[in-house]
């Protein structure tokens, strides 16, 4: 077999059976699935009462007269504040308020309960609402009064240039998609690139890069290493994926058919496809270099970090790319190497991105992967072997030159 | 036929040159001592010739050709930085090396359960490398060297963290495939095993060669005019010896210029002294080894 395939053997194997993999693998899928029974379990097991609820109120406006009873509350009207506090004191309401005068200019009103609670209880906020806006269309006919509640549902269709509807119509069915692989993309980024990362240092420690450098070259070793891992981040990323197919089914049941409206088109897939492979590629060949100049697995995960944090700034700005997905700021962080997966895969779920500026992000990202392969070969070179100190970036800018 | 050639390599870092224009050649089937004290430039040197690191200048023939990926299955390589996977076990690790220079698995179990009976650590064939002792994992990494049964072995420092029993052990190993006509490259700092091993050496000091050639060669290029007598009662003032030295038992006599060592044999026997022992003083390579680094440190 050839070296770099059994080196690429070697690591996936290796990644797949440690216990911290199998874990992380199987706990994300195994949490959603625990949060989705709970979710259908729990409100069984909440006890729902189906007593009628008696709330006062005291009605200093005069117009607040009819439609007293809402589902299984009940309003009882008092004719002063003294009598609704009295019958609270008692315990023959629950609670009360009070419609003060002014409450046509204001809208507000006072609540008073003898229960300590962050808000009021949804029931009671929802019956004072129907009962305050029934009192106030009185003479409207009942379908009015329902629409009032509920005044607009908007559609929205978007259309091409032509005027015919557009493939990507937006929404939330649009973002939840390239939401979902960006953060696919970037746990399979941190969890491979961490492994080798961890990888590199332990061999370092364990001092076996000069055995093995003594068999294959350090290209092979890297190709294998990145390779090797890549290849087990993908199997991670494609149980989640099959055990989030099915948990997505099992929750829709109960959130109703939201996941009816996902698509995914074939531009997106293959856009997806491509900045994961690429975004992971540039990302493990930058964690081997780290890992290849740090003395430990503990250094280099901290120096990990520079190029950790530049990946995750589309998310902190996710926002503004939504909204503003051509500008300028965006199409930037669609080019530089180390953001453009995480920006393109937003970007395509809200708008069409210009070819162009696709063929000039995925150019500057193959590119930089096969330079950073390249100068991380040369590092491999001429620090693997070095134990116990970490160059400085003249020396590392010297190696360069000199290999 | 030579094993390796190597001619006027250069590597430096920075400033300060790691070897320095440093030419020799290892014929097939010898065991070559590589010396020199710490900090000589001996790793650097047989990295180079693994092609690890690249030489700035100068260039490096295995068998005939510069190392590729085929020639580099041909070498056996035991660095003195050593260390093999702790969680993986004995046998998946020499399989797995194995592999590396392209032995089938079978074929590494096999070979792999021969030599751990050799070195009677067969029981400890499925056990981790962590649960092994230091010694026990170097040996393992020795089989790991000869797994794929090349006709190159390199080993930098092998009896560092041996026993005597594994020692002595590795010595027979190493006999055994000097007699395969195997070529074998020895770098250490222990004279006394160049001087029981090898056949020629190199000594480098500081970057650069200060010895090259056959141990005779060398001895004889360090004998000082000396002889060593054992005899029987005083030896007395004896013409032509200029200091008389206890060694061993013995008697080193420093002779003249004038002075070679018949004459003084027939001095001997003219003032009636019994001589049980009569031999050549020739210095150890421990003795040439100090004069030869102090000198440059001079």
């Amino acid at each position: 077999m050839n070296k770099t395939l059994l080196l690429i053997k070697h690591e996936f194997l290796g990644t797949v059976r440690r216990k911290a993999f199998i874990i992380l693998t199987i706990a994300f899928p195994l949490i959603a699935l625990l949060g989705i029974l709970a979710g259908q379990v729990l409100p069984g097991m909440i006890k729902t009462t189906t007593t009628i609820e008696k709330v006062g109120y005291v009605d200093q406006v005069g117009l607040f007269t009819q439609n007293t009873s809402e589902s299984n509350i009940h309003l009882i009207p008092y004719s002063t504040e003294d009598a609704a506090k009295t019958a609270l004191e008692q315990k023959d309401i629950s609670e009360y308020f009070v419609i003060p005068a002014n409450y046509i200019k204001t809208g507000s009103i006072q609540r008073y309960t003898l229960t300590t609670e962050i808000a009021p209880g949804s029931a009671v906020q929802s019956a004072i609402s129907d009962f305050m806006l029934n009192n106030l269309l009185q003479g409207n006919s009942p379908d009015i009064i329902a629409r009032a509640k509920n005044p607009v549902n908007i559609s929205s269709t978007t259309l091409t240039a032509a005027g015919t509807p557009a493939t990507n119509q937006g929404g939330f069915s649009a973002i939840i998609l390239p939401y979902i692989f960006s953060i696919l993309l970037l746990l399979a980024i941190f969890t491979s690139s961490g492994y080798l990362l961890q990888g590199l240092g332990e061999e370092k420690e364990n001092r076996v890069m000069e055995i093995l450098l003594s068999s294959i070259s350090p290209r092979q070793l890297l190709a294998g290493k990145v390779l090797g891992l890549g290849a087990a981040g993908l199997v991670q990323i494609v149980v989640w994926l099959i055990s989030a197919n099915f948990l997505l089914r099992m929750a829709s049941a109960s959130w109703g058919n939201v996941l009816g409206s996902l698509q995914i088109t074939p531009e997106f897939l293959i856009l997806g496809i491509v900045y994961f492979i690429l975004g992971y590629l540039l990302m493990a060949i930058l964690m081997a270099g780290v890992g290849s100049i740090s003395p430990t697995a503990r250094e280099g995960q901290q120096m990990s970090v520079i190029f950790i944090m530049p990946v995750i700034i589309p998310i902190y700005f996710i926002t503004l790319i939504m909204e503003n997905s051509d500008s300028i700021a965006v199409r930037i962080l669609t080019f530089i190497p180390l953001t453009a997966p995480i920006t393109v895969m937003v970007r395509s779920g809200i708008s069409v991105i210009p070819i162009w500026e696709l063929i000039v992000s995925i150019g500057i990202l193959i590119l930089s992967v096969w330079g950073l392969f390249i100068l991380t070969t040369k590092l491999f070179r001429t620090y693997l072997l070095m134990y116990g100190k970490r160059p400085d970036m003249k020396e590392i800018v010297r190696s360069f030159r000199a290999s | 036929m030579f094993s390796i050639e190597v001619n006027h390599i250069l590597k430096t870092y920075g400033k300060r040159a790691a070897v320095n224009d440093v030419t020799f050649d290892v014929n097939q089937g010898e065991i070559f001592g590589l010396i020199g004290p710490n900090g000589a430039g001996k790793t650097t040197t047989i990295r180079m010739m693994m092609d690890i690191i690249k030489p700035d200048s100068g260039d490096i023939k295995i068998m005939g050709e510069k190392l590729n990926d085929s020639s580099k299955n041909k070498i056996g390589y035991l660095p003195e930085e050593r260390g093999l996977y702790k969680k993986m076990s004995v046998m998946d690790t020499i399989i797995y090396f194995a592999s590396l220079k392209s032995v089938d698995a079978q074929l590494a179990r096999q070979r792999g359960e021969e030599l751990l009976k050799r070195a009677d650590l067969l029981p400890h064939k499925n056990k981790r490398i962590e649960e092994l002792s230091r010694g026990m994992s170097q040996i393992i990494q020795v089989i790991i060297t000869v797994i794929h049964e090349p006709d190159l072995i390199i080993l930098d420092e092998p009896f560092s963290g041996l026993d005597p029993v594994n020692t002595q052990l590795l010595k027979d190993l190493i006999r055994d495939l000097k007699k395969n006509g195997k070529t074998i490259i020895m770098s250490t700092h222990l004279m006394n095993d160049i001087e029981e091993l090898c056949d020629r050496l190199l000594m480098i000091n500081k970057g650069r060669t200060v010895l090259y050639g056959s141990l005779a060669e060398v001895k004889s290029n360090y004998r000082n005019n000396a002889v060593l007598v054992e005899a029987v009662g005083e030896l007395g003032n004896i013409e032509g010896v200029t200091d008389q030295t206890p060694h061993n038992g013995a008697v080193e006599l420093k002779l003249d210029a004038k002075t070679t060592p018949q004459m003084l044999l027939e001095r001997l026997v003219k003032k009636g002294i019994v001589v049980n022992r009569f031999e050549l003083s020739t210095p150890s390579l421990t003795e040439i080894f100090i004069k030869v680094v102090g000198d440059e440190h001079e």
